[in-house]
């Protein structure tokens, strides 16, 4: 027994901090967050070849079949990065399509999404955290109709998987009629949410029933836990180097417990829920039994401790933290926009309470 | 990851389970019923004093992080009390072991194992509490002897103990952290006073000792004269283990859990009320982190920071379990010592403000922040005051 990364999950991890310093620094997020035109396309052409895109794709359709613990390791650094990747689907599509796609979706689909041609969005807000503004889809003979809402990666996606009402998933082309996208501008502007419409729209049914939505949504779960993961550890890591560095009453603020208690407390909260997260992870994998209940709490607690270390990161930096100058601002938004996607931490805790029968 | 066990392991975990399952009918409400004969039991399967070598009383075995882990679990899921863990067994004998003499660990290791010798911590102040080098309490040479005067405070088993591990100066003119030595008396040594200090619980876990001319041999000093500051170190880092252990805070939220479903309010289980519940799903996450934690910091070498917050984040969730507790049970949660309409025997009530002294004491939550910050994070310390 071992509760650590293995050598190769810590390789994976730190080549792909490597790589995201060079293909995505803050000047080329920032660039990304102020041109919607801008696609992130070298981003995304650069993380293929390093191998991100066939991450979750079996190895027999081109990819490199690898669990959901190295995907949430690649989802903390794309956080840690403020990566503008729409990661969701490259982790979600395989997965559905490997438990509940027929052979010949699997073949149709998995070595384009391997290969990186081919990007996909998973639109299930409304069965995983309520619908709100009458969105909702129905299908009917082979035809979707509705609208979903909040889809990251929605917006340029070739293929994209929909939650109906009642929890049924369907593949829909990217190029499928009666298929329409709009923006949801919102607070995190490196990874832009659509709005879906569904008019007469022909669908492919995908497995068969709620459960194989259940397992995207947890998996979605350790995805975003781990994104928030990697996003406080930056903020953390920028509000100790400022500490060290920033000098008032002829001292560097660092050495005033004021100051080095808060980050204390912050390191103090974000180790805990790493090992949290790597567990829940590591769950979906391989404690069926217990998956579903780790993904939530996973979710759930980094989304709280998340807004704790974004607001006090921000505060050991004084007035610069709010600034667009140091960009902090990105991390703080990114961080927001997990807690809420999905599902907000009061929600997530009433399903882990359903799901040990302690709730209705 | 791989958190399966090897084919080896899983067999003694049934070995423990086993062993747990025939002699369940030795303890009730889990305490054992004859507690020397238990941890003679314990002792003899390596379920106590597992590493510690025979020749001193103990089990012999290697040390395997993963063999304890699972002689906690097994013993955790069977409600099984675990061998005797008083702060001479859990902070003297692996100090002991570790800059003991020959003649020191086979004098006292065996009756202390044994549960014959009790023996409480002589190291707070009234002076000298998070600044523990600042100890005043001085130690005369007077031939072979010291004549120890001074005063302990937050002594804990001081009025059930037969031997005191103390901290006194024994230098004066050196700087504070290298004339402090570690020594062992008895207390029924002449010029002993303990002075029972009760808390806010209503009882007295603690004392006060006070010391006039005690009389103690130089041959009773553990780690060589003048090197006490160092060995307190070794002592001190064994306590900070004791404090916050997860497996505790689990055991304890079960019961909060158990509790919430069982008792009613206007008809209505405390479970079922949205708000409450709430809570205790975020205390839920909480504590798994805290397990996870603990196992990370078991088997990773990168674990580092994840070890230093143990202390500060358990000890604070426990008080959160606890406060919990007494918020799901209203104005019951008032109710204390005894009556028809107590729960848990108070046991809720009188963690709730324990806990805070397990908060301050083995270094304070704001000492630990210092640690986390300073050894952790590298942050600079405080500059020194000049002169203290």
């Amino acid at each position: 027994m071992r509760f650590a990364l293995s050598e190769d999950q810590a390789m994976l991890q730190d080549s792909l901090a490597k790589a995201l310093a060079a293909l995505s620094p803050l000047e080329r997020v920032r660039a990304f967050a102020g041109d919607l035109k801008d696609r992130g396309e070298d981003v995304w052409q650069g993380l293929s070849e390093f191998g991100l895109a066939g991450l979750a794709v079996p190895e027999e359709f081109g990819g490199q079949g690898l669990g959901l613990l190295e995907a949430a390791l690649a989802s903390e650094a794309l956080g840690a990065a403020v990566a503008p990747v729409p990661f969701m689907g490259v982790v979600l599509a395989p997965l559905a399509l490997t438990r509940g796609g027929s052979a010949a979706q699997q073949a149709d689909w998995l070595p384009r999404l391997a290969s990186g041609e081919v990007t996909a969005a998973v639109a299930m807000s409304e069965p995983v955290a309520g619908a709100r503004d009458d969105a909702g889809v129905t299908a009917l003979g082979g035809k979707l109709a509705g609208k979903a809402l909040f889809v990251p990666g929605g917006m340029a996606a070739g293929l994209i998987l929909v939650a109906d009402r009642t929890g049924g998933l369907h593949l829909v082309r990217g190029d499928a009629a009666g298929l329409g996208r709009s923006l949801m501008p919102g607070i995190d502007e490196t990874r832009r949410l659509a709005e879906l419409t569904f008019a007469e729209t022909p669908a492919e049914p995908l497995g068969n029933g709620r459960d194989l939505l259940d397992r995207l949504r947890d998996a979605a779960w350790v995805l975003l836990a781990a994104d928030t993961l990697g996003a406080a550890q930056t903020m953390l890591d920028k509000a100790v180097a400022y500490a060290k560095e920033r000098k008032q009453f002829g001292r560097t603020i660092g050495s005033f417990q004021a100051v080095k208690h808060l980050c204390a407390e912050m390191a103090a909260e974000l180790e805990p829920a790493r090992a949290l997260v790597w567990y829940a992870a590591y769950a979906f994998d391989h404690a069926p039994d217990e998956a579903a209940l780790m993904a939530a709490h996973a979710k759930a607690h980094t989304s709280e401790i998340g807004r704790f270390i974004a607001r006090t990161a921000t505060e050991v930096h004084g007035g610069i933290g709010m600034t667009d100058l140091l960009g902090l601002h990105y991390w703080f938004k990114r961080i927001g926009l997990n807690r809420q996607l999905l599902g907000g931490p009061e929600r997530v805790r009433e399903i882990a309470a359903r799901l040990q029968g302690l709730a209705a | 990851m791989d958190l399966t066990l090897t084919p080896e392991l899983a067999a003694f975990r049934d070995e423990v389970r086993a062993f747990l399952d025939a002699h369940r009918h030795e303890h009730e409400a889990g305490a054992p019923k004859d507690p020397k004969a238990w941890q003679r039991l314990l002792i003899a399967h390596g379920y106590a004093a597992r590493t510690i070598p025979r020749e001193y009383g103990g089990y012999g075995a290697e040390p395997d992080i993963l063999k304890g882990r699972i002689i906690a679990e097994a013993f955790i899921a069977a409600g099984a009390p675990r061998g005797m863990a008083g702060q001479g067994i859990s902070m003297l004998v692996p100090t002991l072991l570790e800059v003991g003499s020959e003649d020191q660990k086979r004098r006292w290791i065996p009756p202390t194992l044994a549960g014959d010798i009790i023996w409480c911590q002589g190291y707070s102040e009234p002076g000298a509490g998070s600044d523990l080098a600042n100890l005043q309490t001085k130690a005369v040479e007077d031939g072979d002897d010291f004549l120890i005067s001074g005063s302990k405070i937050w002594t804990s088993t001081a009025a059930q103990a037969q031997m005191m591990f103390c901290l006194v100066r024994t230098e004066p003119d050196k700087p504070k952290h290298e004339g402090i030595s570690y020594i062992l008396f008895p207390m029924d040594t002449p010029g002993i006073e303990v002075r029972p200090l009760k808390t806010m619980t209503g009882q007295a876990e603690f004392n006060e000792v006070f010391f006039t001319d005690v009389r103690v041999p130089k041959a009773n000093v553990v780690g060589g004269r003048g090197r006490g500051w160092q060995v307190a170190n070794t002592t001190l880092k064994h306590e900070r283990g004791m404090l916050g252990d997860p497996n505790a805070t689990e055991a304890r939220l079960k019961a909060l859990i158990e509790l919430m479903k069982a008792e009613t309010v206007d008809g209505q289980r405390l479970i079922d009320n949205p708000v409450l519940r709430d809570r205790l799903m975020q205390l839920q996450a909480r504590v798994f982190a805290m397990k996870f934690n603990g196992l990370r910091t078991l088997t990773d070498e990168t674990a580092g920071l994840a070890r230093l917050v143990v202390k500060l984040q358990g000890c604070e969730l426990n008080h959160q379990v606890a406060a919990l507790a007494i918020d799901a049970l209203g104005e019951l949660g008032v109710l204390y010592r005894e009556g028809p309409h107590l729960r848990a025997k108070g046991g809720w009530q009188w963690n709730y403000m324990f806990d805070l002294g397990l908060i301050i004491g083995g270094g304070t939550a704001q000492i630990q922040k210092n640690i986390i910050a300073e050894r952790g994070l590298g942050l600079p310390r405080e500059p020194k005051v000049v002169g203290a």
